[in-house]
């Protein structure tokens, strides 16, 4: 415990824990709603939002927002309006977003040398002033599901009864489009952007595969997500890891175990 | 059901001249229906007749070509809960963790006030699970139940709209004998409260159950009674649009003969 003195490891395990809130909740939807390709192109889209975030001399973080924010909202009313299959136009954006980031951050003046962490995150390296952008951003992701927890899941369970009920299935899935994007932004500093798909699906999956309920797929989501962010900083501060690679492979390992152990035993 | 008795009762559902295409084909033309509270109107016709797609259409989750289409005598935008649906196929994924009473409080959505289910609508939950006889089974994970409980669950989940019109589609293709007896009653218990329509390929059983009987392949064959001929049911299932495309007006209860006859 004597490592919780160093400030940048206290502030790993809250970015970590905070993380693993946004995509126990938000990222058990995607996963029983098999969205997790939509989540995968607006992670992506933030790259653009960095880019932007230097080129412009502002937090990229801020950047990323705003990009996952336009991308989610986009991929929404394309999806309706257009008569494109879901999945060219995610791949679309997702490319679109990406291409971006790579014009505006070859443009930009000053130095990008922390890009990578964007790109992979590093955990170990959040800035404080982050930490408090990704709890408000926490924060909104926590209320407004709690608030609208019914209405998601009976969208998610079954869109056209939802609809029949009388609720707006077309607000609520651009409102889970846009919780995935917040949720993408609290991730991007623990595992990056590339990394944070699976971030998003491990932890949801494998509670999936003994939850009852979707509360309680939530909870377990959360907890797990905990102990692979937790175990990944740790691993990776003692043996010198890149720390969202170590996260993601811990979770995957965390997935195949207890996958294998579902067949096993039944 | 006389004529007179028809004619002072409230119109609940006035389609008129309905045009759908799906995908650029034209599933349902010319379609006429006028539906009087407390009727029970039972639709047959072959696979792919278009039963579905009128009962989407009425729901409103299918946007007709043209035509119109009222309820409770109002142009129909959105529904508000006056009309509920048993689809034919569960749309949902079996896996997904959710129970049986969690399912049929999502008939309450639309009534729903705040975060959570209240009081009441958990009451009506209740209710609808006994009289489906699946009260017992509420805990149980959706995932769990056989075909047959799923169906319960799904109308149960209809009811607790408190719904003035209850479609139903296919609704006892997987439900065992010994519950589709009770299962016609509960209809006809329904029946004294709400508007039923049943889509059915179950004749015999739809045959002494409903009042009145239409037959969909493209168009509606409709009369305002249930009598059932060996002509009409061959022209159910056929429906040679010629036959009756000579400007018999599918609604007009004097066409009766037109429709029956032969
Ligand atoms: N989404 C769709 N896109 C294009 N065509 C469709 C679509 N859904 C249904 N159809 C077509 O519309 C027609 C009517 O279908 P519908 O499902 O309404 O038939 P049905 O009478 O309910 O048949 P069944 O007895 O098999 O349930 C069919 O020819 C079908 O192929
Ligand atoms: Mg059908």
């Amino acid at each position: 415990m004597e490592l919780l003195q160093f400030d940048f490891l206290r502030h790993a395990l809250a970015a970590g824990i905070l993380a693993s809130i946004a995509c126990g909740v938000v990222g058990s939807y995607v996963v029983i709603k098999r969205i997790v390709f939509i989540s995968g192109g607006i992670s992506h889209t933030a790259y653009g939002g960095i880019g932007l975030g230097y080129f412009l001399g502002i937090n990229p973080i801020l950047g990323a927002v705003f990009f996952t924010v336009i991308s989610a909202l986009g991929m929404g009313v394309l999806a309706e309006r257009t008569r494109q299959r879901e999945d060219t136009l995610i791949g679309i954006i997702w490319a679109v977003g990406m291409a971006l980031g790579v014009i505006f951050v070859k443009l930009s003046p000053g130095y990008t040398s922390d890009l990578m962490s964007y790109l992979f995150g590093n955990i170990l390296a959040v800035p404080f002033q982050d930490l408090i952008l990704i709890s408000i951003l926490d924060a909104i992701i926590v209320a407004v599901v709690w608030f609208y927890f019914e209405e998601l899941k009976a969208v998610a369970f079954d869109e056209e009864f939802a609809q029949v009920a009388g609720i707006s299935t077309r607000l609520f899935n651009l409102l889970l489009l846009l919780l995935i994007a917040l949720t993408v932004v609290v991730m991007i500093r623990a595992v990056g952007i590339i990394l944070v798909i699976a971030l998003m699906s491990i932890p949801p999956a494998i509670a999936g595969q003994s939850s009852k309920s979707l509360k309680g797929m939530m909870v377990l989501a959360i907890i797990l997500g905990i102990v692979f962010n937790s175990g990944g900083i740790f691993l990776s501060y003692f043996f010198d890891l890149p720390s969202g690679a170590t996260i993601i492979l811990l979770a995957a390992a965390g997935f195949i175990i207890s996958t294998a152990s579902r067949q096993r035993f039944g | 059901m006389d004529r007179m008795d028809r004619e002072e009762r409230k119109k609940v559902i006035e389609i008129e001249n309905l045009l759908v295409k799906l995908d650029g084909r034209t599933v349902l033309e010319e379609v006429n229906l006028s539906v009087y509270e407390k009727d029970f109107l039972g639709i047959i016709g072959p696979n792919g007749g278009g039963k579905t797609t009128l009962l989407k259409t009425i729901l409103g989750l299918v946007t007709a070509e043209a035509g119109t289409i009222k309820i409770m005598g109002e142009k129909m935008k959105k529904n508000r809960g006056q009309v509920a649906y048993v689809p034919q196929y569960a749309a949902f994924d079996r896996s997904f963790p959710v129970n049986v009473w969690e399912v049929v409080l999502m008939g309450r959505l639309g009534s729903k006030r705040g975060r959570s289910y209240s009081e009441l609508d958990q009451e009506i939950a209740r209710e609808v699970l006994k009289r489906v006889e699946m009260y017992e089974l509420r805990h149980r994970p959706i995932g769990e139940l056989s075909g047959g409980e799923i169906q319960r669950v799904l109308v149960a989940r209809a009811l607790a709209g408190r719904p003035e019109i209850l479609l139903l589609d296919e609704p006892t293709a997987s439900i065992d004998s010994r519950f589709q007896a009770g299962f016609y009653e509960l209809l006809e218990e329904l029946n004294r409260e709400m508007t039923l329509i049943l889509v059915s390929h179950d004749i015999s059983a739809i045959s002494v159950y409903v009042k009145t009987l239409a037959c969909l392949n493209c168009k509606l064959y409709y009369q305002h009674s249930k009598e059932l001929s060996p002509e009409m049911i061959e022209k159910g299932y056929q429906c040679p649009v010629e036959l009756i495309a000579h400007g018999v007006p599918h609604r007009v209860l004097a066409a009766h003969d037109g429709v029956v006859g032969s």
